[in-house]
């Protein structure tokens, strides 16, 4: 707890109701400077609520927020230090490009020669020197939120908030302008808290992400820690693919799945009781393939019952013999789908990798 | 701290900016004047109605007394049948005509709408004014009426047709847009499965119609119910409601039993108002975005049809229109109808009418811009600013309200309210201001949609974006909302303009001598015998309407070139 003060931006039991319907509760949340966060989660998991509060565009029915050591739990935005950029732009429609990102400047009466150079500033930071005289109408979707992003940061904001800025464009401009905001986010360092419900996106772009689900949080970490150590079933099932596996325990420290004997991952389930009902989560990528020889534990024959091919890999729906009535999904590269011969009806050797593992009691 | 937060009781409320106080005080100020100029004058009807003459209780013996008056009730049984009658005739009637415009492929569609809606632009009595010069006892066509078996046009007869007129273009609006919101792909299915003309009729078209049909029967029968100048010019000795109204109160002076009818007939249209809600809610959910917009291909024999439909309708409007502007110029109808400026040089030269039309103009041009300012602001207020929820729906409930009351009702409560003795606002009464309130509250419901519809098109994050920069809303109001919505501003502005040149059952109980407007006049000339002073007055007003109108068109055109450049601009 002691290094919380210097957080830049902290969240204390953040709760919001909405008559009886429970939007968020008991939120607590610490943002560093110069972090870029990530909110995840599925539609009406509370995220885009929580950077609303942020915002101060919503109000909590409870919780405290402090921002770079001050209290800002109820004051209204305009007296909060932030930009924001929103899915739909936002951008006036009937200002020209360089009216819009000059628009906050404007307020705090410099000069209009400064004003002028600092708009052709940003507007060469986003990638698009010299468009100050376009309307919004005249640019893409993407360039578009470019003069949105610049005219958030015009006025040098302590934080920036996104909301679901790449939502409304095309799966390659999205691609492509999300590792601009990452690359210029890092150039000036300015806290970032990024809401997405893209997986793909929070995890290429986020220092850390928050999986939100049902108005809590159920994981904050690193996009490695979310990715490899999924912190509850919902983040597991919610994070990239997996295959689920029904296990009992055994007492001792291993798990029966199927006839496979597996042992516990490290540091879990070392008092769970006999007859335990588990569920695992299993990596498609998490398995051995080559070099296999008959002392490698864990190993399984199976058949190769349908591929479905994506490109520079395939996902292979694998019946096996120990795990009798639960197919495992198992990921091949485009060369190991040649040199294996994955195809329909395929007898395959393998083993499962037991100490990616992920693990968790299941209820009842 | 958190053991404290936990502990108290309620939800946190976010500190107030200096500029929400502002948008607090313009929103309360707004409610303030709906509550002064519009709850208060209906519910001073209420308490009217419940009152004796001299200010006790009276319970409900002036509605058992009023029930107790043959008289009356042969008012409320000829108001009722009229009404539905004139529904009956204009809904088949206004449906095949925006069943031409809007399925059909016959030419000149622009001109042929343009003239159903020529009557907007006048004064309903005008339609009254006209069948009088063909049908009336010095008519042209007198003898026409009497081969259907009608002893004379005055009375019912004259109503009803007159009425037809004079809703026709109400309705027509209506049904256009009804029958413009099809979705192509439903014709199309039809087709694939071979359906043949008629049945897609009944099938796809009457269903999709059939809110909008609802609808237009709805207003056609309140504004029959509550139309007053129409009966009061061709009406002779057949009484009806709205009429009834008008002698109670201001000939008898009998304010209880006026007040009686008044609620009578504010029934009908609240209900109605009520019907038409719910009906309004079900059509916006028909339509799905993904809908793709019907286009009519050419059918000769139908488009024949149709068109031929459409002349005889359009020409009987023209005969309708054309018959007032010619009698305005006959020297003496019908014994010398050599053309002179007679009626206008004297109705002018004579101070009565020059004055009327200088004040309607006035009433007007008040109406259109202060009306326009108060209603934008108070939707602006009420769809962009935050704070204040319990207050909103409120206001919402008040702003919805005026298309419910008949404008012979506001009147009536106006009198009640702004004419009592202790009312602090009793010096307005009979003023011009009172008048140009009275017709911006009459006409606030449309005025108030349009400006909704127009900032709910709009972003809803701008002043979300504008917080965040620091940039007070108003100035955002000032450099975007308003650019944006200009042409908005311009059609409420032209709305309430039209509608407070042509308006007689608001005003009809607030004017004086000396505030007179032009519509009025009218029937005052009409009752002195003055027909053809009164058809003039009737052609100057609808000649301002439509000069009016083409003034805003310029307008419109001038600020889409000047300032809506923003729009045109086509994406690279």
């Amino acid at each position: 707890m002691a290094d919380v003060s210097s957080s830049y931006l902290r969240l204390e039991g953040i709760r919001k109701s909405f008559g009886t319907f429970q939007a968020l509760q008991d939120i607590d949340l610490t943002v560093e400077r110069g972090e870029f966060v990530c909110f995840l989660g599925p539609s009406g998991c509370g995220k885009t609520t929580l950077l609303r509060i942020i915002a101060g565009l919503e109000t909590q029915t409870a919780g405290r927020i402090h921002q770079a050591g001050r209290d800002i739990s109820v004051l209204p935005p305009a007296q909060r230090d932030y930009g924001i950029v929103f899915q739909s732009y936002a951008l006036f429609p009937n200002l020209t490009v360089a009216d819009n990102v000059a628009y906050g400047l404007v307020n705090r009466k410099q000069p209009k020669a400064q004003i002028a150079q600092r708009v052709e500033e940003l507007l060469k930071l986003v990638g698009l020197p010299g468009s100050g005289p376009k309307f919004p109408a005249q640019l893409s979707g993407g360039q578009q939120q470019r003069i949105a992003l610049a005219r958030a940061l015009a006025t040098s904001p302590g934080l920036l908030l996104l909301d679901e800025p790449l939502s409304a464009l095309d799966a390659i401009v999205r691609v492509h302008l999300r590792q601009e905001i990452r690359s210029l986010q890092r150039k000036l360092g300015v806290t970032t808290i990024m809401v997405t419900h893209d997986q793909e996106e929070a995890l290429s772009v986020a220092d850390r992400i928050v999986v939100m689900n049902g108005g809590v949080i159920e994981q904050v970490g690193t996009p490695l820690q979310i990715y490899s150590e999924p912190a509850t079933p919902f983040v597991a099932d919610f994070i990239g693919k997996g295959n689920r596996l029904a296990a009992v325990a055994e007492g001792n420290g291993m798990l029966r799945c199927g006839h496979l004997l597996l042992p516990c991952p490290a540091g879990w389930g070392a008092d769970l009781p006999a007859g335990a009902q588990v569920t695992l989560y299993l990596r498609p990528e998490d398995r051995v393939v080559e070099g296999l020889d008959g002392g490698h534990p864990h190993q399984c024959v199976g058949t190769v019952r349908h591929v479905e091919f994506l490109g520079g890999n395939c996902i292979a729906e694998m019946q096996v013999e120990s795990l009798p009535d639960q197919p495992v999904h198992l990921q091949f590269s485009l060369n190991q789908m040649y040199d294996l011969n994955v195809r329909e009806g395929a007898v395959l050797r393998f083993a499962l990798r037991a100490d990616r593992l992920r693990a968790f009691r299941r209820a009842g | 701290m958190a053991a404290v937060l936990s502990l108290s009781s309620g939800a946190l409320r976010q500190r107030a900016h200096w500029t929400d106080r502002i948008a607090h005080a313009t929103l309360l100020a707004v409610v303030a004047a709906l509550v002064v100029f519009l709850a208060l004058p209906l519910a001073s009807i209420l308490v009217k109605a419940l009152q004796t003459s001299d200010g006790g209780f009276a319970g409900l013996a002036n509605f058992t007394s009023y029930l107790a008056s043959p008289s009356l009730l042969s008012s409320l049984w000829h108001s009722v049948w009229v009404s539905a009658l004139v529904t009956l005739i204009t809904l088949p009637l206004a449906f095949g005509f925006a069943y031409a415009l809007s399925r059909s492929c016959m030419p000149f569609k622009g001109l042929f709408r343009t003239i159903a809606l020529v009557p907007l632009l006048a004064p309903s009595l005008l339609s009254a004014l006209s069948l009088i010069y063909w049908f009336g006892n010095q008519g042209i066509a007198r003898g026409f009426i009497r081969s259907f078996g009608f002893e004379t046009i005055y009375g019912a007869p004259g109503i009803v047709i007159a009425e037809c007129f004079a809703v026709f273009p109400h309705a027509l609006m209506i049904l256009v847009t009804a029958l413009s919101l099809a979705d192509a792909r439903l014709y199309e299915a039809a087709a694939a499965l071979g359906t043949s003309t008629r049945r897609k009729f009944f099938t796809i078209t009457l269903p999709g119609a059939k809110y909008g049909l609802i609808s237009a029967a709805l207003v056609s029968f309140t504004l029959v119910m509550t139309d007053f100048g129409i009966p009061k010019v061709i009406g002779g000795n057949f009484n009806m409601l709205a009429t009834d109204v008008f002698k109670l109160v201001i000939g008898q002076q009998d304010f209880q039993r006026g007040a009686v009818v008044g609620l009578l007939l504010l029934t009908p249209a609240v209900l109605t108002f009520a019907i038409d809600w719910l009906v309004q809610r079900k059509q916006t959910s028909m339509l799905t975005a993904r809908a793709v917009p019907y286009r009519p291909s050419p059918a000769p024999a139908f488009d024949a049809s149709m068109t031929a439909y459409s002349i005889l309708v359009s020409v009987s409007m023209l005969l309708m229109l054309g018959m007032a502007v010619f009698a305005s110029f006959a020297a003496f109808w019908p014994y010398d109808l050599s053309l002179t400026l007679r009626h206008y040089t004297m109705g002018l030269v004579d101070a009565e009418v020059g004055d009327a039309f200088v004040n309607s103009l006035q009433l007007a041009a008040g109406t259109a811009l202060f009306g326009t300012i108060i209603v934008f602001t108070g939707a602006y207020m009420l769809e962009k600013t935050r704070g204040l929820d319990a207050l909103r729906p409120v206001v919402r409930l008040l702003a919805m309200l005026p298309m419910a009351v008949p404008g012979l009702v506001l009147g009536l409560g106006y009198i009640f309210f702004f004419n009592l003795p202790g009312n602090p606002l009793n010096g307005l009464y009979q003023t011009l201001p009172l008048l140009v309130l009275c017709t911006i509250v009459h006409f606030y419901t449309t005025g108030h949609l349009t400006a909704v519809t127009a900032l709910k098109a709009l972003d809803a994050e701008f002043e979300s974006v504008s917080a965040s920069l620091k940039v007070p809303f108003f100035k955002t109001f000032w450099r975007v909302t308003l650019p944006i919505c200009t042409p908005t501003l311009l059609d409420i502005a032209r709305y309430f303009f039209i509608n407070a040149m042509t308006t007689i059952s608001a005003v009809v109980f607030l004017y004086s001598p000396s505030t007179k407007v032009a519509s009025i006049a009218i029937l005052n000339l009409d009752e002195a015998g003055e027909a053809g002073a009164a058809a003039a007055c009737a052609v100057l007003i609808t000649g301002g309407s439509t000069l009016v109108t083409l003034l805003f068109i310029a307008l419109g055109w001038w600020v889409d070139k000047r300032t809506q450049a923003w729009r045109n601009t086509s994406s690279h």
